[in-house]
């Protein structure tokens, strides 16, 4: 039998060998491309999981390989897997919830005839982002960084006829590219401290590590980490990306890419442990992107663009358990919200599919026509509403609780963040799901609204297994244990959220529940004006230089370098004449010299 | 003898095919360079990868007694993909030359005779081991190219090929004046003897001038900024094979000299100038993305980004670390590959809409010819350095040499360096984006409703393909370029 480092490599490149063969053959394949990105995908998932099944008898073990990818006149770069509880776990949500997604996607893009592509880039991207869950070598862990963010630009601009869709896809590309500076320096910033670019090495190396350069490194793939699970103030490209299709939205924009960046946390926690002021940037910086975007979820319209902000939210609820030392409880809110979320999206691609509209005005009960979506997006909503017995009010308060008993500084403002979240988290819920299902027909939802096909509702029901009871299997831990007090005060918060959304909708259930904010509507709904704020500086800027230094070119560095030239040539061949050497040489040099100058002014006259 | 065969494969078909009948020009060439690649690969199979450091191959024949001229010629681990490179973009702008959908080449014979005798030029210069067979097969360069542009060139052709020429030429004199002064001093034309010196005899000051001298001259060619403002103007006019040849090679001759002559020969004078050819090296990187964002014409854009591409190469060298070098010559070679590519798509693209204007094209390629379309996205990609493709190791290494320069240079400086290298990335991506929205992505605009274009053809993906295939080997396996490239940049900077 494979070693399990060997069978997770194998895991890792099924989905990119998937992926090739799809780039490469497409739609001649016998079978056409389904069956190809299906299957490599489920190989990789059972793969996962033999593998997680392997760690699970040895939790604290570690398996790595390590072979020589190149030499680079430095430090060599490696290529290797690192198999702990961690990676394999988090492996084996990539490769399920991306199957989900496979299978989901062949019905959702019936008939779209760029599928292929599309279904080879799905199986690109998961290939990549095993290679970061997994992977030992920090550069080799960019490469597959980078290799999402490509993946994620061209799914966003699947519809790239559409010039909104194809500005999204540029606008999340450049966005998270600006952190991903930042991340590349701060892995050189630790692997030239450690010695070597190995994940291993760089944890053991840290204790030694003069405090400064921990400091600075961990500072700088925060930078990385914020764009990539876009947080304050990298979040502005999240709810843009949703001009991609569901699937894609459910995959790399809720499930894995964006909470890449919490696992990398998790991944180098000994790292960030040991620069404490990294971990409270990190924490001020979560709470205001959960608090911020929970409330741009609540007045906004677009029931994807809802979804998205909420994932920038529950995002940043890992992020705030890891700045206070629940590195557990990170872990499994990422592995609850990857369960529920993608549900989320999976569920809102079948409810826009039926309805033709992204938009919750025109949708309203649906409840009835579409009731496998209903039930199964209702426990995705329970879940990220935190309802008891959900994954989500587990792992919710099991951030909770690890904030309460932290010592951290910044405790008690997660602590206030945590619990301002779950208020309106579960009002945005409620108002959402009420809007989708409930109230009147509207006008595009009356028309021929009909259930998804079985392809599409196979997956949400896997979905929604784990979605619902997840939460028991964490409790094999005593960090993902609810604790009496503050889960039900979280309850009793959750509960006064929905209640007041259900009472604001109430009034006039045809009706935007979100008009009661009033004017804090277009501020919430803008997210605080960041994105305009964006466009009018950095853009505007940006492309001011550009048309300045296009001006500049042509008038002057032209003209001065010819200028400047003239005299250089001149003084070139001053210089010629009193140069002191052999004899032969020196009238050869002469002679060329000449012969240069001759040509020269040959060709200018 | 290899090496010799090499260059007189091209040398004597440069000269032949004036003797045969027009209609046999483009064949002609497609075998002479089909034959010099195949030479090409015969010297990279017979390489010997273990001591990728020495020089192989060699032969070293007396050719001007009184001075001690030698037709001194090698190859080790730095050299031989550039010479492979070399080969393999000559041979493909052969077969490119032969499609059948283009319109016909006027004066096939002397076009041919000038590219191969360019494709001597340039393979000479990556194996001379002496100074002035060096300088000479530089120069060698410089007439076919001028001629290529100013007679097969675009509208403009005239003022873009004599700006070509008298920049070019007054870096080859202020070159040949940095190249006596070695001479002078040290009485050897030798480069290797040179380079086991490091600079033994030559005083600091000697150094420091010579340094200026070579690498001034060098830097015309590279481009190094502010010295690049010849190079959009040739790339625009030139014909395609003239861009993809002047892209993928020319450019590579100023930088290979900097690591193979100037920095080794010359380390005291490398050191007093590297901050400053940092320095003008990441102004070009950013300067350069911008300017391509604000950039109309596809082919300009593709022109100046090479000034953007050349400025890390320039930043990799000026740290003076084998990573620094390493990461020059993978991003040379990337940058012939990719931004071969792009000028051949670029040339395409020309070739189908009349011009290369975005305004023009209006956008919508993808879905108007979706291979050509495809092509564009997947070089432009690899142009923005994403990893997994070629263009990423280069940058990134050089970024990380910059991080520890040699001992000697201020950290602090290159640590900016790195910063605002690690900002023109960005930049980078960003108008290859736009580019791409521009071009590719969106509905054509209604003057081209109806009019069908033409996919890319058969011959034409027979050219481009192996630049595909090797943008992604390169890509996914840098050890093909680092493991050859390694051993013989380490034994250059230790000084044998």
């Amino acid at each position: 039998m494979m070693s399990a480092t060997a069978l997770a490599a194998v895991a890792a490149l099924l989905p990119f060998g998937a992926a090739v063969i799809g780039m490469l053959f497409g739609r001649r394949l016998p079978f056409g491309p389904a069956p190809v990105a299906v299957l490599g995908t489920a190989a990789a998932t059972v793969l996962a999981i033999v593998v997680a099944v392997d760690v699970a008898g040895a939790p604290t073990a570690v398996w790595e390989s390590s072979t020589q990818l190149t030499p680079t006149g430095l430090i060599p770069i490696t290529l290797g897997v690192r198999v702990d509880s961690l990676s394999a776990t988090v492996a084996v949500m990539v490769t399920v919830v991306a199957l989900a997604v496979q299978v989901y996607s062949v019905g959702y893009l019936r008939g779209d005839p760029r599928y292929s592509s599309y279904a080879a880039l799905i199986s690109l991207f998961t290939s990549a982002m095993l290679a970061v869950v997994l992977c030992n070598d920090l550069l080799v862990i960019y490469v597959g960084w980078e290799i999402m963010g490509i993946c994620s630009y061209f799914l966003i601009g699947h519809y790239w006829e559409d010039p909104p869709t194809s500005a999204a896809a540029v606008k999340s590309f450049l966005m998270t590219r600006f952190g991903d500076v930042g991340f590349l320096f701060g892995i050189f910033v630790l692997g030239m401290a450690a010695g070597s670019f190995r994940l291993t090495d760089v944890l053991n190396a840290v204790p030694g590590m003069n405090p400064s350069t921990v400091l600075a490194g961990t500072l700088l793939l925060t930078a990385g980490i914020v764009g990539k699970s876009a947080q304050f103030p990298l979040h502005s490209w999240l709810p843009d990306a949703m001009a991609g299709p569901s699937p894609v939205s459910a995959l790399i924009h809720a499930a894995t890419m964006v909470a890449s960046g919490a696992y990398m946390v998790a991944r180098m926690y000994p790292a960030f442990e040991a620069a404490p002021a990294t971990l409270n940037v990190i924490a001020v910086l979560a709470v205001i992107s959960m608090l911020g975007s929970a409330l741009a979820a609540l007045a906004t319209d677009d029931l994807k663009r809802v979804l998205a902000y909420s994932t920038i939210s529950q995002l940043s609820v890992m992020f705030a358990a890891l700045a206070v030392g629940g590195r557990i409880q990170a872990v499994g809110h990422l592995l609850s919200h990857a369960a529920f979320k993608a549900l989320l999206f999976l569920c809102a691609g079948a409810v826009i599919h039926a309805v033709g509209s992204n938009l919750m005005a025109h949708m309203g009960g649906l409840a009835r026509a579409m009731p496998v979506t209903f039930v199964t997006m209702t426990v995705g909503f329970a879940a990220l509403a935190g309802v008891p017995p959900t994954s989500g009010f587990f792992t919710k308060d099991a951030v909770l609780s690890a904030a309460l008993e932290s010592t951290a500084a910044t405790a008690w403002l997660v602590i206030a963040g945590v619990l301002a979240t779950v208020l309106v988290t579960a009002a945005y819920a409620t108002r959402a799901w009420l809007r989708t299902f409930f109230g009147l027909r509207t006008a595009g939802s009356a028309a021929s609204v009909h259930e998804a096909p079985w392809i599409m509702l196979g997956p949400l029901v896997a979905l929604a297994v784990p979605a619902l009871l997840l939460g028991f299997g964490g409790l094999r831990w005593h960090e993902l244990r609810p604790e009496v007090g503050p889960a039900l005060f979280s309850v009793l918060l959750a509960a006064l959220g929905a209640g007041l959304a259900y009472v604001a909708w109430r009034r006039d259930p045809a009706h935007e529940p979100a008009t009661v904010l009033g004017r804090l509507r277009p501020v919430f709904a803008s997210a605080f004006g960041t994105d305009d704020l964006y466009e009018r500086t950095v853009a505007v800027a940006v492309l001011r230089l550009a048309r300045g230094v296009v001006g500049v070119d042509d008038r002057v560095v032209g003209r001065a370098v010819t200028g400047t030239g003239r005299g250089a040539r001149t003084l070139g061949g001053v210089l010629r004449l009193t140069q002191n050497g052999n004899p032969q040489f020196y009238v050869t040099g002469v002679l060329a010299g000449v012969l240069l100058i001759a040509v020269g002014v040959a060709v200018l006259s | 003898m290899t090496l010799v065969l090499l260059l007189a494969v091209p040398l004597v078909a440069s000269a032949l095919v004036l003797a045969l009948p027009p209609r046999h020009a483009i064949p002609t060439a497609v075998a002479a360079t089909g034959g010099t690649l195949a030479i090409a690969v015969i010297a990279a199979a017979r390489f010997d990868y273990g001591s990728a450091h020495a020089m192989q191959q060699g032969v070293d024949w007396a050719w001007i007694p009184p001075i001690d001229v030698r037709l001194h010629l090698g190859i080790d681990g730095i050299s031989l993909p550039l010479v492979v490179l070399t080969a393999l973009l000559t041979a493909l702008c052969a077969i490119y030359l032969g499609r059948r959908e283009a319109p016909e080449l006027a004066r096939p014979r002397a076009f041919v005779a000038l590219l191969l005798l360019l494709e001597v030029g340039m393979l000479g210069t990556f194996v001379a081991l002496d100074l002035l067979v060096f300088f000479v097969f530089f120069e060698l360069v410089l007439v076919p190219m001028y001629a290529v542009i100013a007679g097969w060139g675009g509208p403009g052709r005239r003022p873009a090929a004599n700006q070509f020429i008298l920049y070019t030429l007054l870096g080859s004199g202020v070159l040949l004046v940095g190249l006596l002064v070695i001479y002078a001093q040290t009485g050897t034309l030798d480069m290797v003897v040179l380079a086991a010196r490091a600079g033994d005899g030559l005083s600091h000051t000697v150094q420091v001038i010579a340094f200026l001298l070579v690498a001034g001259g060098l830097a015309v060619k590279v481009p190094m900024w502010p010295l690049h403002s010849w190079l959009p103007d040739a790339h625009t006019e030139a014909p395609t094979v003239g861009s993809v040849l002047l892209a993928g090679v020319l450019l590579k001759m100023g930088t290979y000299g900097m690591v193979r002559i100037a920095v080794p020969v010359l380390p005291e004078g490398a050191l007093f100038w590297a901050p400053w050819l940092g320095a003008l090296g990441v102004v070009g990187i950013v300067y350069a993305a911008l300017a391509c964002l604000a950039q109309r014409n596809l082919k300009r854009l593709v022109a100046f980004s090479s000034v953007g591409h050349m400025g890390f190469v320039l930043l990799g060298i000026a740290t003076l670390t084998p990573v620094g070098m390493n990461a020059a010559l993978f991003a040379n070679i990337a940058h012939g590959l990719i931004t071969g590519l792009l000028f051949f798509l670029a040339g395409g693209i020309a070739q189908r809409y009349g011009g290369t204007d975005m305004a023009t094209i209006g956008g919508g390629l993808l879905a108007k010819a979706p291979h050509l379309g495809s092509l564009l996205v997947l070089a432009s990609v690899a142009s923005l350095g994403l990893p997994g493709l070629a263009g990423f190791w280069g940058e990134m290494l050089a970024m990380l040499s910059a991080f520890q320069p040699a001992p000697g240079l201020d950290r602090g400086l290159f640590l900016g360096f790195m910063a605002i290298a690690g900002l023109g990335a960005v930049l980078t991506a960003a108008y290859f984006l736009v580019m791409i929205r521009r071009v590719a992505h969106g509905v054509a605009p209604p003057r081209w409703h109806g009019v069908g274009l033409l996919d890319a053809t058969g011959r034409e993906l027979l050219a481009w393909a192996p630049l595909v295939l090797f943008a992604f080997v390169a890509g996914l396996w840098p050890r093909v370029l680092l493991g050859v490239t390694d051993p013989a940049v380490r034994a250059l900077l230790g000084g044998g």
